[in-house]
């Protein structure tokens, strides 16, 4: 199954099932929307239920807010995250705030949906990672979709959750082809362990799964036997998996996309020497993205944010320079 | 219609309608990625703007190589920049949505919608107290004017009467939305016309455009505040290379290129007797030539190297620079 049609698949069989489900954003309706996510939607729901909006970002996040209050369960696409900070006052002011400065009468059940990352040559202004904007903040929930499986259930969770859920989705992700796995038992909180192995936890989410992926192929012929976390959920973090691995590892890399400086990783550094600082066999390793602007031309794009062959050479280095 | 003037508008309309076309084949071929939004169709925007408002500050968004060409930008160091070289305006940094060139007053190429709108604003204010009357030029589409901050700057400049004129291209389309889906009323001049004199010109026109920005111009140089035209153009092309138009009927495509601004002008020219076959013969060849020095510099050009990855971040020059 295609990653969009995972996503897809949630919002349509959420949409008939509950008929307070509606999704609005820019090319959501007629279009499809822009990464074809809500293809089809429009025909079979009708324009009051999946709404074109204008180019209005404060606007969308704030009238899904308005409608959660009324009783719906908003969807809310933001075409990408770079576009997410016109709307980051409702988002943050307001949908994060409301449930508790009501003294916990005030429900908001919103799902902000938008996809992100480095994608291909798309420059400064469309290709950032913002999960840390969103992930330190409390009262927003934060998913992070890397495979088919994971979209099609944590966007159901999400919609049908009674909190804001900023979930976040990959630009490159959209057209590839995934396998998808029937679950009886999901909790949109948890990691997945994607690989298990006894020496190394590599720590990841996202597009950066499947550069990690590619890494461990490298890293398995150097002998070195890595498990890997998919985290799903930036918010609340699954640091109860992320310590389980550890202990058993004793060392630990996190590869992601963002910038290195605030990002993800400094967050989730923080929380694994708070709880396992006596099991490591050495400091954590942090392979992020460059703490520049993402360029346009290609070679410099990619020098600025992690691959597999600079995964698997830092992880090297790494290890020789602390002899494990 | 003055014969210079008309063929000035028709060499930097060709030569903008034959960089896109070039640009085009590029892409085609790999040289050119990401977003490249072409300004087929809308060349006497692009044109007549510029060859009015040729002093003052100009902001922009992404869909601006001809502007910047009408601007006076080499059309070589554009079509280096879109191949991502060395050479580009933007050093291979920004790519086709994002052309600066400070020295001609000409800042950007903006990929967020309507976010150069209030930074335009702000610049006429700067210009408005340092006492520069040629003002400010803030070009965008209709998409951009749905935001809010598109309504906040129109305010702002026609509160403090600032030297601006706001020049909204309607070619109806954000992308696959139609603008009367999320608009009360088409004719966008509408959204101003309490704020600023504001009117609805063709867009396909080149004259037209042109004598609507002179009039505009001459009124924020006499300290009258905000003006605001609205053009109705059309884009032949897809939003950008990503998207293929299917939204739109032929239809309606084949309608607007019986306006198309290249063509029509041309016609009126040799009706009218003003300028001769033989001009457009040379043009043609001009631009040809022209077109073709950029594509082969922007092939030739060097990539960046590594390190400048890291430059640019932070001012090198000045004393405080950080690390
Ligand atoms: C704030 C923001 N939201 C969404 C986008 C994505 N986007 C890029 S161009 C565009 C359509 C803009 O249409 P319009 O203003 O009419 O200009 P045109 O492309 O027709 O020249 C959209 C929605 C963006 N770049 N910035
Ligand atoms: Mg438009």
């Amino acid at each position: 199954m295609l990653y969009r049609e995972a996503l897809n698949k949630a919002i349509d069989e959420s949409m008939a099932a509950d008929e307070s489900v509606v999704i609005l954003g820019e090319d959501v309706g007629r279009y499809g929307g822009s990464y074809r996510v809500s293809e089809g939607l429009f025909s079979k729901y009708g324009e009051k239920r999946v709404i074109d909006t204008p180019i209005a970002e404060l606007s969308i996040v704030g009238n899904a807010i308005g409608m959660a209050i009324a009783g719906l369960r908003p969807i809310a696409e933001i075409m990408t995250v770079n576009f997410s900070l016109l709307a980051m006052d409702q988002i943050i002011n307001h949908a994060a705030k409301f449930r508790y400065m009501s003294g916990g009468k005030m429900t908001i059940p919103l799902t902000i949906r938008m996809p992100g990352g480095v994608s291909r040559q798309l420059a400064a202004q469309h290709s950032e990672n913002y999960e840390t904007l969103y992930s330190s903040i409390p009262g927003l929930i934060v998913l992070a979709a890397s495979n088919a499986t994971y979209a099609y259930y944590g966007l159901k969770s999400a919609i049908f959750l009674n909190d804001p859920v900023v979930f976040l989705e990959h630009e490159l992700l959209y057209p590839m082809e995934m396998e998808f796995k029937e679950l009886k038992n999901f909790d949109p909180f948890k990691a997945e362990i994607v690989k298990e192995g006894k020496d190394l936890t590599i720590i990841t989410y996202l597009k950066m799964r499947y550069d990690v992926l590619e890494a461990e192929k490298e890293l398995r012929k150097a002998g070195i036997d890595v498990e890997i976390i998919d985290l799903n959920s930036l918010r609340p973090l699954d640091i109860e998996t992320i310590a389980n691995s550890i202990k058993k590892t004793k060392k630990c890399v996190i590869v992601e996309e963002d910038h290195k400086t605030g990002g993800m990783g400094a967050e989730i550094v923080a929380q694994i020497q708070e709880k396992c600082f006596y099991d490591l066999d050495a400091p954590v390793l942090r392979i992020a993205g460059e703490d520049v602007p993402i360029p346009y031309n290609r070679k410099l794009e990619l020098l600025s944010i992690p691959t597999p062959d600079k995964i698997v050479k830092k992880i090297l280095k790494w290890k020789a320079e602390n002899g494990i | 219609m003055n014969s210079a003037r008309v063929k000035k508008f028709y060499y930097l309309m060709k030569l903008g309608r034959e960089f896109e076309l070039a640009a085009k084949r590029e892409y085609m071929k790999g040289n050119i990625a990401g977003f490249l939004h072409l300004d087929i169709g809308q060349e006497a925007v692009s044109v007549g703007t510029m060859q009015a408002f040729d002093k003052g500050d100009v902001f922009t968004h992404y869909r601006e190589h001809v502007l910047a060409i009408a601007r006076g930008m080499e059309p070589k160091h554009i079509m280096a920049e879109l191949f991502g070289k060395k050479t580009g305006v933007s050093k291979g940094k920004g790519g086709s949505m994002h052309l600066f060139e400070p020295k001609l007053d000409f800042y950007g190429g903006d990929a967020i919608v309507a976010g150069h709108l209030p930074i335009a604003t702000g610049c006429a204010y700067a210009r408005k107290i340092q006492g520069e009357n040629a003002g400010v030029f803030a070009i965008f589409g209709d998409g951009a004017s749905n935001a809010g901050a598109f309504f906040e700057s129109i305010n702002i400049a026609s509160a403090w009467k600032l030297p601006i004129i706001f020049f909204v291209e309607n070619n109806y389309y954000a992308i696959g939305t139609h603008i009367s889906w999320v608009s009360p009323f088409v004719e966008l001049y509408n959204k101003a016309k309490n704020y600023m004199p504001s009117k609805r010109i063709n867009g396909m026109d080149v004259c037209e455009v042109y004598n609507a920005v002179m009039e505009a111009k001459e009124h924020i140089e006499n300290g009258l505040g905000p003006y605001f035209i609205e053009a109705e153009t059309y884009r032949y092309e897809g939003h950008s290379m990503s998207d293929a138009g299917k939204y739109r009927s032929e239809e309606e495509i084949e309608i607007f290129k019986r306006r198309d601004p290249i063509e029509n002008l041309k016609k009126k020219a040799l009706e009218l007797g003003i300028v001769d076959e033989k001009y457009f013969q040379e043009a043609d060849a001009k631009v040809e030539k022209v077109v073709n020095e950029a594509v082969e510099f922007a092939a030739s050009s060097p990539e960046p190297e590594d390190y400048e990855l890291f430059e640019d971040v932070f001012c090198k020059e000045c004393e405080n620079a950080l690390p």
